[in-house]
């Protein structure tokens, strides 16, 4: 028998990105908020230590931040006809755990989407016809407009690197010619670029393309948010993506938001609470609270007046599918909701080598320090007879020169010995890449549901995944290689290697932690889960954040977008939702 | 001191109580505590693993992928030492993988199917010194140095099956285990006074690279630094 506490207002399950702006958000309206983590508190300074947090064995390969399988994983297939298998060690995506989630080792880029993004479909068939019977992309129902004021929330919370493009309608000169119209400039301007992507951009203008810096949450100097929360100048030391800043560079919640939030008294933070479903009211109209358990292996009920589901796209979806909330998708029916237009992201890269006098000095970086080109993300280019839609971007970020990770030698190197040993000298601090980066639609076959065989240590059975890349996507990136390879070839190297995309996907290298859908937002009932304010359509008092509500994914990063639709649903729960608590905020 | 629940935590006092591992409710002040750090753990000095013989057919084979040339061989740089201290430890018991049945291999793109590394480890060495004793040769320290390649290199291709377990698999880890050995910082055991970071140039666990961010293509000659405080002067 669960041991069940007082009912609090809000119950805000998972305390990474997310979650943390929810709290934020509605402990500013006065409301009782308890976040539940199933990770524990980790200290900045301490505990990601500048001294010591530059361990590429501890961090990157023996996951130190990231989520433990032993507890939960799911399962993993290419398509419907092969038995799925557990997922035992993390390797395509590589979500965190503790407080901070992802978010923590995450490399900050942090984009719009483009304003069509949102009307993927609509916009789609009237420009081009219509889509292949099996694309099951949808409208968002949300627009670019809506969440327009909430990115820039977003953009001040972090104080984001950055130069505008387009600013209320005017073009900017060095920023994205592409993007949507923005109501202001980054609080912060660009990064110092080192040379590689001095290079890349050097080459992209050339050839008349229009290169602009990543849009960075690693700080170009000292800056101070909206909550009064200060932040330090960047070190380029080449430990960023899936390791932790120690020194307040890079934006996370930790860093920009909980030193506001866990001083107000009206929050509290439980750690080590592992939420294994979300409890449903008798008549199925509305949540009563969740149940988590403790270290120890007790079970505790926490009943709620409001549940805000944080956990990151797959912890979300999987709750949503044991604790019975809504059908799980079915790709022969087509019926549920719940699992349905799982997608990813689908990525290639080009090396350049130069010779041995030019030096790059590649451990001269940080997450999302370089130079990027939208000529050939979303709808930015014409794509009548290409056979695809969709695009990404193109770009060169100097992340790190870690040896293991980012070892890069020509084709034609022995895998190992001798002559690996030589090339791997020669080669390293010698050579640049480039990444492409792009949308993956959302299709009848990719899907998520729960496996029949594999359980989690807690007894729940695991998610299952069944997900490959299709013809739309695996054209799209030969496209943008080929872009690539046209920049490389005008960067001046010795000789180049081409990382094509092939399929089938596989979930051993790292690609992105860009996973989207499965708890849909839309906006209708009949085909999403839940509406534009992130509610839930059926159980108007749950609310779903996180790129889970993506209903394919664009060709960017997807935390900008994840961060203001949070914002979104925020400014409409203390807007709206409070006044009448429990009643959904779209009629269906 | 009890653990701490919300219940009769009420603003300041929680931080008093927060200070040990077990804190999990937090109210009312950012809660910090200088006796939480997590240092980087060092390599156990007298962790083992591997049995003699095992041993030796790990020399040789870390051997082969990363041979001696002006710069140390795998074992030279302490690879073998790292493996011991990883295969004995977390990473060997699979601490935070998921290690429930049943097992199966599945296609390429499915990943990691086998049991927990160490386990791995052990159980390819057996199988792979049986099947080359079945051919003839007294095991993979008695092959010559062209034959060693060639069995890494069906390995690796899976084309040298071993009998409980998947060859690939097995390669695979012991090619990324053997780099990090020789590439990861030398708090874990290898990479024994930074040489793999001398032999590259990569100046290792170093903090603020601001006054380079110009260096327009020169090179930096930095000396490396390890997390486990090792500062070394080029010897010059
Ligand atoms: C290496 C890496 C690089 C990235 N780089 C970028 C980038 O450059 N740009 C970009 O836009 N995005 C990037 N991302 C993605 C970004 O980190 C995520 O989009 C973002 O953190 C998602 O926020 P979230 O709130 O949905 O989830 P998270 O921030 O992951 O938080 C989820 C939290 O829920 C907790 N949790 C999960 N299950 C439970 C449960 N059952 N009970 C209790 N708690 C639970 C987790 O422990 C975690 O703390 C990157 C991610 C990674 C891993």
């Amino acid at each position: 028998m669960a041991r069940k506490l007082p009912k609090r207002e809000v119950v805000i399950v998972g305390f990474g990105w997310t979650g943390a702006i929810m709290a934020e958000q509605l402990t500013a309206e006065g409301l009782d908020v308890l976040a539940l983590e199933r990770g524990v508190w980790r200290n900045t300074s301490t505990d990601y230590a500048v001294t010591n947090a530059q361990d590429e064995v501890r961090y990157r390969f023996r996951h130190d931040l990231f989520e433990q399988l032993s507890r939960e994983t799911m399962t993993f297939r290419n398509s419907s006809d092969q038995t799925a298998l557990p997922m035992r060690m993390l390797g395509s995506f590589l979500p965190g755990t503790n407080v901070g989630g992802s978010g923590v080792h995450w490399n900050g880029i942090t984009w719009r989407f483009l304003p069509s993004d949102f009307v993927a479909r609509s916009h789609n068939e009237e420009r081009y016809g219509p889509l292949p019977e099996d694309m099951t992309i949808q409208d968002w129902g949300v627009s670019y407009e809506e969440l327009e004021p909430h990115y820039t929330t977003f953009e001040e919370l972090c104080g984001i690197s950055g130069k505008a493009g387009n600013l209320n309608g005017r073009l900017q000169q060095g920023g994205n010619p592409f993007e949507g119209p923005r109501s202001k400039e980054y609080p912060n301007p660009p990064m110092d670029m080192v040379l590689a992507p001095k290079l890349f951009a050097e080459a992209a203008s050339g050839l008349g393309y229009k290169p602009f810096p990543f849009p960075s949450a690693n700080m170009s100097r000292a800056y101070t948010n909206p909550l009064g929360v200060s932040l330090a100048p960047c070190t380029y030391c080449g430990f960023c993506e899936k390791f932790a800043c120690g020194n307040y560079s890079k934006a996370s919640a930790p860093t920009t938001i909980l030193p506001v939030l866990m001083r107000r008294q009206n929050f509290e933070l439980q750690t080590q609470a592992m939420v294994l479903r979300v409890l449903k009211a008798a008549d199925g109209k509305s949540v009563t609270g969740v149940e988590y358990i403790t270290p120890e292996g007790e079970i505790i009920e926490q009943p709620a007046d409001m549940v805000i589901l944080s956990t990151y796209i797959n912890h979300n979806v999987h709750l949503l599918m044991v604790s019975g909330i809504g059908q799980i998708y079915d790709p022969r029916s087509q019926q549920g909701l719940v699992g349905k237009n799982y997608a990813y992201q689908i990525t290639s890269g080009v090396t350049v080598f130069y010779d041995e006098e030019t030096h790059i000095n590649p451990f001269i970086g940080a997450g999302a320090l370089g130079m990027v080109i939208d000529e050939f993300n979303g709808d930015n280019f014409d794509h009548s007879g290409l056979g695809f839609i969709g695009g990404g971007f193109i770009g060169q970020t100097q992340t790190n020169g870690r040896p293991v990770e980012s070892l890069a030698v020509p084709d034609g190197t022995p895998k190992f010995g001798a002559g690996w040993k030589k090339a791997m000298r020669e080669n390293y601090g010698h050579s640049v890449g480039i990444g492409t980066h792009g949308a993956v639609m959302s299709y009848r076959g990719n899907y998520l549901d729960l496996d029949p065989t594999y359980k989690d240590a807690y007894g729940r059975p695991l998610m299952r995944m069944t997900f490959d890349f299709t013809e739309n996507e695996l054209r799209m990136s030969d496209y943008l290689t080929d872009r690539a390879v046209e920049i490389a070839e005008a960067m001046g190297g010795r000789e180049m290697t081409v990382s094509r995309r092939k399929g089938p996907y596989s979930i051993v290298p790292y690609q992105t932690t860009h996973n989207t859908g499965g708890h849909i937002m839309g906006a209708s009932p009949a085909d999403s889960v839940t509406n534009k304010y992130l509610q839930h359509w059926q159980m108007p008092n749950l609310f779903l954040t996180g790129a889970g509500a993506f209903p394919q994914n664009p060709g960017y990063n997807p935390t900008g977008t994840v961060a203001a639709l949070a914002y979104h649903s925020a400014a409409a729960i203390r807007r709206s939702y409070l006044r009448a608590p429990g009643q959904p905020m779209v009629q269906a | 001191m009890a653990i701490s629940r919300r219940y009769f935590l009420t603003g300041a006092s929680v931080l008093a109580l927060t200070g040990g591992a077990l804190a999990r409710s937090y109210r009312g002040s950012v809660p910090w505590s200088s006796k939480t750090a997590r240092p980087p753990s060092p390599a156990g000095l007298h962790q083992t693993f591997f049995s003699a013989e095992e041993r030796s057919v790990i020399v040789a084979m870390v051997d082969r992928l990363i041979p001696k040339d002006e710069f140390p061989s795998a074992s030279e740089a302490g690879v073998v030492t790292f493996l011991e201290d990883q295969l004995a430890g977390p990473y060997g018991r699979g601490d935070i993988y998921y290690l429930q049945g049943p097992f199966q291999q599945g296609t390429e793109s499915q990943g990691y199917q086998a049991e927990a590394p160490a386990i791995l480890y052990r159980q390819a060495i057996a199988d792979l010194e049986t099947a080359i004793r079945k051919e003839g040769t007294d095991g993979f320290t008695a092959l010559d140095a062209e034959a060693q390649d060639d069995f890494l290199t069906a390995l690796s291709e899976g084309e040298q099956e071993l009998e409980h377990v998947d060859a690939k698999t097995f390669f695979d880890r012991l090619w990324e285990d053997t780099q990090l050995g020789y590439f990861g910082d030398p708090v874990h055991g290898g990479n024994r006074d930074m040489v793999g970071w001398k032999m590259i140039g990569f100046p290792g666990a170093r903090y603020d690279y601001r006054p380079y961010i110009d260096h327009n293509g020169k090179a930096l000659d930095l000396p490396p630094v390890s997390v486990a405080g090792n500062y070394q002067r080029e010897a010059n």
